[in-house]
Protein backbone atom coordinates (compact mmCIF):
# COMPACT_ATOMS: atom_id res chain seq x y z
CA UNK A 1 0.00 0.00 0.00
CA UNK A 2 0.70 3.76 -0.55
CA UNK A 3 2.26 5.92 1.54
CA UNK A 4 -0.52 8.07 1.09
CA UNK A 5 -2.62 5.03 1.81
CA UNK A 6 -0.83 4.24 5.04
CA UNK A 7 -1.39 7.67 6.47
CA UNK A 8 -5.01 8.29 5.21
CA UNK A 9 -5.64 4.90 6.66
CA UNK A 10 -4.37 6.32 9.83
CA UNK A 11 -6.13 9.52 10.06
CA UNK A 12 -9.33 7.61 9.80
CA UNK A 13 -8.59 4.93 12.45
CA UNK A 14 -7.81 7.62 14.62
CA UNK A 15 -10.95 9.53 14.37
CA UNK A 16 -13.91 7.15 13.96
CA UNK A 17 -12.14 4.90 16.61
CA UNK A 18 -12.32 1.76 13.96
CA UNK A 19 -10.67 -1.50 13.26
CA UNK A 20 -7.15 -0.90 10.72
CA UNK A 21 -9.07 -3.63 8.85
CA UNK A 22 -12.34 -2.39 8.35
CA UNK A 23 -10.41 0.60 6.58
CA UNK A 24 -11.18 -1.21 2.93
CA UNK A 25 -11.05 0.56 -0.70
CA UNK A 26 -15.09 0.73 -0.96
CA UNK A 27 -15.77 1.37 2.81
CA UNK A 28 -17.26 4.17 3.18
CA UNK A 29 -17.26 6.64 6.25
CA UNK A 30 -21.06 6.97 6.77
CA UNK A 31 -21.95 3.75 5.91
CA UNK A 32 -19.33 1.47 6.97
CA UNK A 33 -17.32 2.88 9.27
CA UNK A 34 -20.06 4.70 11.54
CA UNK A 35 -18.99 8.51 10.71
CA UNK A 36 -21.76 11.10 10.79
CA UNK A 37 -21.94 14.73 8.50
CA UNK A 38 -19.72 16.19 11.19
CA UNK A 39 -17.38 13.28 11.47
CA UNK A 40 -16.70 14.00 7.26
CA UNK A 41 -16.25 17.62 7.88
CA UNK A 42 -13.55 16.84 10.21
CA UNK A 43 -11.84 13.58 8.57
CA UNK A 44 -11.37 16.35 5.41
CA UNK A 45 -10.31 19.17 7.70
CA UNK A 46 -7.38 16.32 9.25
CA UNK A 47 -6.46 15.41 5.46
CA UNK A 48 -5.96 18.64 4.63
CA UNK A 49 -3.97 19.24 7.83
CA UNK A 50 -1.77 16.30 7.19
CA UNK A 51 -0.83 16.68 3.53
CA UNK A 52 -0.92 20.01 3.40
CA UNK A 53 -3.91 20.62 0.51
CA UNK A 54 -6.84 22.49 0.39
CA UNK A 55 -10.05 20.71 -0.01
CA UNK A 56 -13.18 22.56 -1.61
CA UNK A 57 -16.60 21.97 -0.36
CA UNK A 58 -17.56 20.75 -3.71
CA UNK A 59 -14.95 18.04 -3.89
CA UNK A 60 -15.03 17.20 -0.53
CA UNK A 61 -18.83 15.80 -0.84
CA UNK A 62 -17.38 13.70 -3.64
CA UNK A 63 -14.84 12.03 -0.63
CA UNK A 64 -17.25 9.24 0.49
CA UNK A 65 -14.84 5.70 0.62
CA UNK A 66 -11.61 5.70 1.64
CA UNK A 67 -11.06 4.77 -1.90
CA UNK A 68 -12.32 8.12 -2.68
CA UNK A 69 -10.02 9.90 -0.06
CA UNK A 70 -6.85 8.19 -1.32
CA UNK A 71 -7.41 9.09 -5.12
CA UNK A 72 -8.01 12.39 -4.08
CA UNK A 73 -5.28 13.14 -2.66
CA UNK A 74 -2.82 11.08 -4.75
CA UNK A 75 -4.31 13.26 -7.67
CA UNK A 76 -3.64 17.05 -5.34
CA UNK A 77 -0.26 16.34 -3.29
CA UNK B 1 -48.66 18.28 44.03
CA UNK B 2 -47.24 14.64 42.92
CA UNK B 3 -44.25 14.10 45.00
CA UNK B 4 -40.09 13.56 44.28
CA UNK B 5 -38.31 10.66 45.63
CA UNK B 6 -34.41 10.48 44.71
CA UNK B 7 -33.73 7.26 43.40
CA UNK B 8 -30.12 7.11 42.31
CA UNK B 9 -27.06 8.94 42.44
CA UNK B 10 -23.90 9.40 40.90
CA UNK B 11 -20.66 12.13 41.09
CA UNK B 12 -17.53 12.35 40.33
CA UNK B 13 -15.16 15.07 42.82
CA UNK B 14 -11.58 15.88 43.51
CA UNK B 15 -11.87 13.39 46.25
CA UNK B 16 -12.56 9.99 43.84
CA UNK B 17 -14.85 8.88 40.98
CA UNK B 18 -17.83 7.80 42.65
CA UNK B 19 -20.65 8.13 45.37
CA UNK B 20 -19.31 5.93 48.14
CA UNK B 21 -15.66 6.70 47.29
CA UNK B 22 -15.94 9.71 47.75
CA UNK B 23 -18.22 9.95 50.89
CA UNK B 24 -16.34 7.82 52.54
CA UNK B 25 -12.87 10.44 52.31
CA UNK B 26 -15.41 13.34 53.08
CA UNK B 27 -16.62 11.97 56.15
CA UNK B 28 -12.84 10.74 57.28
CA UNK B 29 -11.92 14.64 56.81
CA UNK B 30 -10.08 14.18 54.04
CA UNK B 31 -8.75 17.15 51.12
CA UNK B 32 -8.94 16.83 47.72
CA UNK B 33 -6.64 19.67 47.13
CA UNK B 34 -3.19 19.46 46.18
CA UNK B 35 -0.66 21.52 43.02
CA UNK B 36 -2.27 22.45 39.94
CA UNK B 37 -1.38 19.38 37.37
CA UNK B 38 -4.07 19.53 34.75
CA UNK B 39 -2.58 22.83 32.88
CA UNK B 40 1.12 24.67 33.41
CA UNK B 41 -0.03 27.62 36.32
CA UNK B 42 3.48 29.74 35.84
CA UNK B 43 1.41 31.90 34.50
CA UNK B 44 -1.93 32.62 37.15
CA UNK B 45 -1.15 33.34 40.60
CA UNK B 46 -2.82 30.74 42.41
CA UNK B 47 -1.02 26.97 42.15
CA UNK B 48 -3.15 24.97 43.90
CA UNK B 49 -7.26 23.48 43.18
CA UNK B 50 -9.10 20.78 43.75
CA UNK B 51 -8.53 17.81 40.36
CA UNK B 52 -10.42 14.76 40.18
CA UNK B 53 -7.98 12.06 40.78
CA UNK B 54 -7.10 10.86 37.18
CA UNK B 55 -6.09 6.57 37.17
CA UNK B 56 -6.71 3.57 36.27
CA UNK B 57 -10.38 3.56 37.62
CA UNK B 58 -9.45 1.80 40.75
CA UNK B 59 -9.38 2.88 44.17
CA UNK B 60 -11.72 6.03 43.68
CA UNK B 61 -9.88 6.90 40.76
CA UNK B 62 -10.92 8.20 37.69
CA UNK B 63 -10.14 6.60 34.26
CA UNK B 64 -12.36 8.61 31.52
CA UNK B 65 -12.26 5.59 29.21
CA UNK B 66 -14.83 3.79 31.90
CA UNK B 67 -17.65 6.64 30.83
CA UNK B 68 -17.14 7.63 27.53
CA UNK B 69 -14.79 6.59 24.61
CA UNK B 70 -11.94 7.57 23.27
CA UNK B 71 -12.77 8.78 20.11
CA UNK B 72 -16.37 10.44 21.32
CA UNK B 73 -14.37 12.14 24.08
CA UNK B 74 -12.15 13.81 22.00
CA UNK B 75 -15.29 15.56 20.28
CA UNK B 76 -16.27 17.36 24.06
CA UNK B 77 -14.95 19.50 26.68
CA UNK B 78 -14.38 18.06 30.11
CA UNK B 79 -17.11 19.18 31.79
CA UNK B 80 -19.47 16.72 29.16
CA UNK B 81 -17.42 13.89 30.51
CA UNK B 82 -17.35 14.51 34.04
CA UNK B 83 -21.58 15.20 33.36
CA UNK B 84 -21.60 12.02 31.19
CA UNK B 85 -19.72 10.01 34.43
CA UNK B 86 -22.25 11.62 36.64
CA UNK B 87 -25.04 10.68 34.76
CA UNK B 88 -24.00 6.52 34.13
CA UNK B 89 -23.96 6.40 37.51
CA UNK B 90 -26.36 7.62 38.52
CA UNK B 91 -29.13 6.19 36.26
CA UNK B 92 -27.31 2.56 37.30
CA UNK B 93 -27.74 3.19 40.55
CA UNK B 94 -31.57 3.87 40.13
CA UNK B 95 -31.89 0.24 38.23
CA UNK B 96 -34.73 2.54 36.07
CA UNK B 97 -34.42 1.22 32.39
CA UNK B 98 -36.65 3.18 29.64
CA UNK B 99 -37.47 0.43 27.66
CA UNK B 100 -41.07 1.47 25.97
CA UNK B 101 -41.78 4.29 23.81
CA UNK B 102 -43.65 6.03 26.85
CA UNK B 103 -41.21 5.53 29.25
CA UNK B 104 -38.93 7.35 27.10
CA UNK B 105 -41.28 10.51 26.77
CA UNK B 106 -41.32 10.52 30.30
CA UNK B 107 -37.80 10.56 30.74
CA UNK B 108 -36.15 13.51 30.99
CA UNK B 109 -32.50 15.48 31.71
CA UNK B 110 -31.64 18.71 32.82
CA UNK B 111 -27.58 18.63 33.37
CA UNK B 112 -26.30 22.42 33.81
CA UNK B 113 -22.97 24.65 34.27
CA UNK B 114 -21.83 26.76 35.31
CA UNK B 115 -19.72 28.25 32.54
CA UNK B 116 -19.41 25.10 30.35
CA UNK B 117 -16.74 24.53 27.55
CA UNK B 118 -14.58 27.33 28.72
CA UNK B 119 -10.92 25.88 28.01
CA UNK B 120 -12.80 24.42 24.84
CA UNK B 121 -13.41 28.28 23.65
CA UNK B 122 -9.98 29.55 25.41
CA UNK B 123 -8.01 26.82 22.74
CA UNK B 124 -9.92 27.75 19.92
CA UNK B 125 -9.85 31.16 20.03
CA UNK B 126 -5.59 30.54 20.23
CA UNK B 127 -6.16 28.36 17.34
CA UNK B 128 -7.55 30.93 15.17
CA UNK B 129 -5.46 33.46 15.95
CA UNK B 130 -2.32 31.30 15.21
CA UNK B 131 -3.52 29.06 12.38
CA UNK B 132 -6.83 30.67 10.90
CA UNK B 133 -10.50 30.02 11.20
CA UNK B 134 -10.75 27.92 9.04
CA UNK B 135 -8.90 25.05 11.37
CA UNK B 136 -11.82 25.22 13.53
CA UNK B 137 -13.35 21.69 14.47
CA UNK B 138 -16.92 20.86 13.72
CA UNK B 139 -17.20 19.37 17.45
CA UNK B 140 -15.94 22.72 18.84
CA UNK B 141 -19.80 24.48 19.36
CA UNK B 142 -21.62 20.74 19.92
CA UNK B 143 -18.63 20.17 22.70
CA UNK B 144 -18.54 23.37 24.43
CA UNK B 145 -22.53 24.24 24.74
CA UNK B 146 -23.60 24.07 28.32
CA UNK B 147 -27.20 22.17 27.45
CA UNK B 148 -24.76 19.23 25.35
CA UNK B 149 -24.52 17.40 28.69
CA UNK B 150 -28.39 16.72 28.75
CA UNK B 151 -28.35 16.33 25.49
CA UNK B 152 -25.28 13.46 25.30
CA UNK B 153 -26.72 11.93 28.27
CA UNK B 154 -30.42 11.82 26.32
CA UNK B 155 -28.89 10.30 23.39
CA UNK B 156 -26.98 7.78 25.34
CA UNK B 157 -30.16 6.66 27.66
CA UNK B 158 -33.21 7.46 24.79
CA UNK B 159 -34.17 9.82 27.74
CA UNK B 160 -37.43 12.00 24.88
CA UNK B 161 -38.71 13.65 27.77
CA UNK B 162 -37.92 17.32 29.00
CA UNK B 163 -34.27 18.29 27.57
CA UNK B 164 -33.11 21.46 29.26
CA UNK B 165 -29.90 23.06 31.04
CA UNK B 166 -29.50 25.50 33.88
CA UNK B 167 -26.91 28.29 33.94
CA UNK B 168 -26.89 30.17 37.27
CA UNK B 169 -23.31 30.15 38.17
CA UNK B 170 -22.85 28.61 41.42
CA UNK B 171 -26.01 27.81 42.39
CA UNK B 172 -26.69 25.55 38.76
CA UNK B 173 -26.48 22.11 40.59
CA UNK B 174 -29.39 23.35 43.31
CA UNK B 175 -31.39 25.23 40.69
CA UNK B 176 -31.27 21.77 38.50
CA UNK B 177 -32.77 19.38 41.13
CA UNK B 178 -35.14 21.69 42.23
CA UNK B 179 -36.67 22.75 38.37
CA UNK B 180 -36.33 19.18 37.92
CA UNK B 181 -38.40 17.98 40.52
CA UNK B 182 -40.99 20.39 39.51
CA UNK B 183 -41.06 19.21 35.97
CA UNK B 184 -42.42 16.09 37.83
CA UNK B 185 -44.07 17.65 40.39
CA UNK B 186 -46.14 19.54 37.59
CA UNK B 187 -46.21 16.18 35.58
CA UNK B 188 -44.17 16.74 32.80
CA UNK B 189 -42.37 13.67 33.77
CA UNK B 190 -42.41 10.68 35.70
CA UNK B 191 -38.09 10.75 35.98
CA UNK B 192 -35.92 13.42 35.61
CA UNK B 193 -32.00 13.11 35.48
CA UNK B 194 -30.74 16.25 37.32
CA UNK B 195 -27.48 17.83 38.15
CA UNK B 196 -24.79 19.94 37.20
CA UNK B 197 -20.92 19.37 35.78
CA UNK B 198 -17.91 21.91 35.40
CA UNK B 199 -14.58 21.67 34.39
CA UNK B 200 -13.15 25.22 35.43
CA UNK B 201 -9.64 24.39 35.84
CA UNK B 202 -7.79 25.57 33.10
CA UNK B 203 -5.21 28.65 32.63
CA UNK B 204 -8.56 30.88 31.25
CA UNK B 205 -11.10 29.76 34.60
CA UNK B 206 -7.94 30.11 37.45
CA UNK B 207 -7.12 33.45 36.22
CA UNK B 208 -10.48 34.77 35.33
CA UNK B 209 -11.44 33.83 39.14
CA UNK B 210 -7.98 35.55 39.97
CA UNK B 211 -8.78 38.45 38.74
CA UNK B 212 -11.83 38.84 40.37
CA UNK B 213 -10.04 38.12 43.86
CA UNK B 214 -12.46 35.33 44.90
CA UNK B 215 -9.33 32.45 44.48
CA UNK B 216 -7.10 31.97 47.92
CA UNK B 217 -3.85 32.65 46.66
CA UNK B 218 -2.31 32.25 49.99
CA UNK B 219 -1.48 28.66 50.87
CA UNK B 220 0.89 27.38 47.91
CA UNK B 221 3.19 25.50 50.75
CA UNK B 222 0.47 23.54 51.87
CA UNK B 223 -3.39 23.29 49.51
CA UNK B 224 -4.88 20.58 51.81
CA UNK B 225 -5.25 23.38 54.23
CA UNK B 226 -6.15 26.31 52.05
CA UNK B 227 -10.18 25.95 51.24
CA UNK B 228 -11.00 26.85 55.42
CA UNK B 229 -14.76 28.45 55.56
CA UNK B 230 -15.44 30.40 58.68
CA UNK B 231 -11.80 29.99 59.79
CA UNK B 232 -10.34 33.71 60.18
CA UNK B 233 -7.19 32.93 58.36
CA UNK B 234 -9.15 31.90 54.56
CA UNK B 235 -8.34 33.89 51.71
CA UNK B 236 -10.38 32.85 48.70
CA UNK B 237 -12.31 29.61 47.53
CA UNK B 238 -10.54 26.89 46.03
CA UNK B 239 -11.16 25.75 42.72
CA UNK B 240 -12.24 22.49 42.05
CA UNK B 241 -13.83 20.21 39.06
CA UNK B 242 -16.21 17.68 38.56
CA UNK B 243 -19.83 16.47 38.47
CA UNK B 244 -23.16 15.35 40.54
CA UNK B 245 -26.04 13.75 39.28
CA UNK B 246 -29.42 12.51 40.73
CA UNK B 247 -32.04 10.76 39.52
CA UNK B 248 -35.31 12.42 40.46
CA UNK B 249 -38.69 9.95 40.17
CA UNK B 250 -41.73 10.61 40.98
CA UNK B 251 -42.85 8.61 44.15
CA UNK B 252 -45.64 6.10 42.92
CA UNK B 253 -43.32 5.21 40.06
CA UNK B 254 -40.41 4.62 42.19
CA UNK B 255 -42.58 2.50 44.37
CA UNK B 256 -44.05 0.64 41.85
CA UNK B 257 -41.30 -0.65 40.24
CA UNK B 258 -39.54 -1.20 43.71
CA UNK B 259 -36.95 1.10 43.65
CA UNK B 260 -34.33 1.99 46.19
CA UNK B 261 -35.62 5.18 47.32
CA UNK B 262 -33.05 7.65 49.17
CA UNK B 263 -34.66 10.11 50.25
CA UNK B 264 -37.42 12.88 49.05
CA UNK B 265 -37.34 16.48 47.71
CA UNK B 266 -39.21 18.22 50.17
CA UNK B 267 -38.98 21.84 49.34
CA UNK B 268 -37.37 24.56 46.96
CA UNK B 269 -36.42 28.32 47.42
CA UNK B 270 -35.13 30.59 44.83
CA UNK B 271 -33.92 34.39 44.72
CA UNK B 272 -32.13 36.91 43.47
CA UNK B 273 -29.88 39.61 45.89
CA UNK B 274 -30.41 42.62 43.42
CA UNK B 275 -27.26 44.03 44.42
CA UNK B 276 -24.15 42.90 43.23
CA UNK B 277 -22.26 40.83 40.41
CA UNK B 278 -20.30 38.92 42.57
CA UNK B 279 -20.45 39.84 45.90
CA UNK B 280 -24.10 39.08 48.07
CA UNK B 281 -25.49 41.74 50.07
CA UNK B 282 -24.56 42.35 53.54
CA UNK B 283 -27.21 41.40 55.38
CA UNK B 284 -27.69 38.01 53.62
CA UNK B 285 -31.24 39.12 52.39
CA UNK B 286 -31.07 36.70 49.24
CA UNK B 287 -30.46 33.39 51.23
CA UNK B 288 -32.28 34.23 53.93
CA UNK B 289 -35.59 34.65 51.55
CA UNK B 290 -34.31 31.62 49.35
CA UNK B 291 -34.18 29.63 52.49
CA UNK B 292 -37.17 31.00 53.77
CA UNK B 293 -39.73 29.84 50.87
CA UNK B 294 -37.65 26.09 50.80
CA UNK B 295 -39.18 25.91 54.36
CA UNK B 296 -42.36 27.37 53.56
CA UNK B 297 -42.78 24.89 50.38
CA UNK B 298 -41.65 21.92 52.44
CA UNK B 299 -44.08 22.88 54.97
CA UNK B 300 -41.88 22.84 57.65
CA UNK B 301 -40.35 24.84 60.68
CA UNK B 302 -36.54 26.18 60.90
CA UNK B 303 -36.74 23.88 64.25
CA UNK B 304 -37.13 20.79 61.87
CA UNK B 305 -34.02 21.37 59.82
CA UNK B 306 -30.94 19.03 61.38
CA UNK B 307 -27.91 19.75 59.10
CA UNK B 308 -27.32 22.22 56.62
CA UNK B 309 -24.87 22.23 53.80
CA UNK B 310 -23.76 26.01 53.85
CA UNK B 311 -22.57 27.53 50.39
CA UNK B 312 -19.91 28.21 52.78
CA UNK B 313 -16.95 28.84 49.92
CA UNK B 314 -14.25 30.44 52.09
CA UNK B 315 -14.33 33.89 51.48
CA UNK B 316 -15.60 36.76 53.46
CA UNK B 317 -19.00 35.82 52.36
CA UNK B 318 -19.33 32.73 54.58
CA UNK B 319 -20.22 34.59 57.50
CA UNK B 320 -22.95 36.66 55.85
CA UNK B 321 -24.89 33.24 54.97
CA UNK B 322 -24.13 32.25 58.70
CA UNK B 323 -25.74 35.46 59.75
CA UNK B 324 -28.88 34.53 57.80
CA UNK B 325 -28.90 31.54 58.38
CA UNK B 326 -29.02 31.71 62.34
CA UNK B 327 -31.24 34.63 61.79
CA UNK B 328 -33.99 31.92 60.06
CA UNK B 329 -33.14 29.29 62.72
CA UNK B 330 -33.34 31.95 65.72
CA UNK B 331 -33.83 29.45 68.59
CA UNK B 332 -33.23 26.18 66.77
CA UNK B 333 -29.97 27.41 65.56
CA UNK B 334 -28.40 25.53 69.07
CA UNK B 335 -30.09 22.07 67.58
CA UNK B 336 -29.12 22.15 64.12
CA UNK B 337 -25.32 21.35 62.33
CA UNK B 338 -24.37 23.27 59.64
CA UNK B 339 -20.89 22.43 57.76
CA UNK B 340 -19.49 23.40 54.53
CA UNK B 341 -18.16 20.22 51.82
CA UNK B 342 -15.94 22.78 49.90
CA UNK B 343 -13.22 22.86 52.64
CA UNK B 344 -12.86 19.45 51.22
CA UNK B 345 -13.77 19.39 48.02
CA UNK B 346 -13.30 22.92 46.74
CA UNK B 347 -15.38 24.92 44.90
CA UNK B 348 -17.29 22.90 42.08
CA UNK B 349 -19.23 25.83 40.73
CA UNK B 350 -21.94 24.86 38.68
CA UNK B 351 -21.46 20.79 40.43
CA UNK B 352 -21.53 22.19 43.69
CA UNK B 353 -25.24 22.61 44.18
CA UNK B 354 -25.82 19.10 42.66
CA UNK B 355 -22.89 17.28 44.78
CA UNK B 356 -23.73 18.77 48.15
CA UNK B 357 -27.47 17.66 47.54
CA UNK B 358 -26.14 14.29 47.35
CA UNK B 359 -24.00 14.93 50.66
CA UNK B 360 -27.15 16.13 52.50
CA UNK B 361 -29.14 12.60 50.96
CA UNK B 362 -26.26 10.89 52.36
CA UNK B 363 -25.95 12.74 55.24
CA UNK B 364 -29.98 11.58 56.17
CA UNK B 365 -28.67 7.99 54.88
CA UNK B 366 -26.13 7.42 57.23
CA UNK B 367 -27.17 9.96 60.46
CA UNK B 368 -23.97 11.84 60.13
CA UNK B 369 -23.05 15.11 58.96
CA UNK B 370 -19.85 15.46 57.04
CA UNK B 371 -17.33 18.23 58.59
CA UNK B 372 -16.05 21.61 58.37
CA UNK B 373 -12.41 20.69 58.33
CA UNK B 374 -9.61 23.15 58.47
CA UNK B 375 -11.85 25.43 60.81
CA UNK B 376 -9.18 26.02 63.75
CA UNK B 377 -9.97 29.40 64.28
CA UNK B 378 -13.56 30.41 63.68
CA UNK B 379 -13.57 33.45 62.98
CA UNK B 380 -16.92 34.35 65.05
CA UNK B 381 -18.77 32.76 67.56
CA UNK B 382 -21.53 30.66 65.68
CA UNK B 383 -24.85 29.84 67.26
CA UNK B 384 -24.80 26.44 65.99
CA UNK B 385 -22.48 23.54 65.57
CA UNK B 386 -20.48 23.76 61.88
CA UNK B 387 -19.00 20.47 63.01
CA UNK B 388 -15.50 21.40 62.66
CA UNK B 389 -12.61 19.19 61.82
CA UNK B 390 -14.73 16.11 62.73
CA UNK B 391 -17.66 14.41 61.07
CA UNK B 392 -20.82 14.69 64.03
CA UNK B 393 -23.02 11.64 64.37
CA UNK B 394 -26.52 13.18 64.95
CA UNK B 395 -30.51 12.65 64.26
CA UNK B 396 -30.89 14.09 60.74
CA UNK B 397 -34.31 13.74 59.19
CA UNK B 398 -34.20 16.82 57.11
CA UNK B 399 -31.35 18.56 55.62
CA UNK B 400 -30.65 21.86 53.97
CA UNK B 401 -28.71 22.63 50.91
CA UNK B 402 -27.72 26.14 50.04
CA UNK B 403 -26.15 27.58 46.83
CA UNK B 404 -25.35 31.16 46.14
CA UNK B 405 -24.08 31.84 42.63
CA UNK B 406 -22.68 35.39 41.06
CA UNK B 407 -25.38 37.53 39.89
CA UNK B 408 -27.09 37.28 43.11
CA UNK B 409 -28.88 33.93 42.46
CA UNK B 410 -29.40 31.91 45.39
CA UNK B 411 -31.11 28.41 45.37
CA UNK B 412 -31.85 26.58 48.65
CA UNK B 413 -33.12 22.67 48.77
CA UNK B 414 -34.76 20.53 51.56
CA UNK B 415 -34.18 16.92 51.40
CA UNK B 416 -35.71 14.64 53.84
CA UNK B 417 -36.37 11.43 54.68
CA UNK B 418 -39.61 9.61 53.22
CA UNK B 419 -42.64 8.88 55.27
CA UNK B 420 -45.07 6.94 53.48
Amino acid sequence: MSDIADRVKKIVVEHLGVEENKVIENASFIDDLGADSLDTVELVMAFEEEFGIEIPDDAAETIQTFGDAVKFITGAA
Amino acid sequence: MRRVVVTGLGMVTPLACGVEETWSRLIAGESGAGPIKRFDPAGVITQYACEIPLGDGTNGTFNPDDWMEPKDRRKVDDFILYGMTAAVQAVRDSGWEAVTEEDKHRTGVMIGSGIGGLSSIAETAVLIKERGAKRVSPFFIPGALINLVSGQVSIRFGFKGPNHAVVTACSTGAHAIGDAARMIAFDDADVMIAGGAESPISEIGIAGFNACKALSTKRADDPTKASRPYDADRDGFVMGEGAGVVVLEEYEHAKARGAKIYAEVLGYGLSGDAYHITAPSEDGDGGYRSMQMAIKRAGLTPADIDYINAHGTSTMADTIELGAVERLMGDAAAGATMSSTKSAIGHLLGAAGAVEAIFCILAIRDQIAPPTINLDNPAVTPKLDLAPNKAVKRKIDVALSNSFGFGGTNASLIIGKVSA
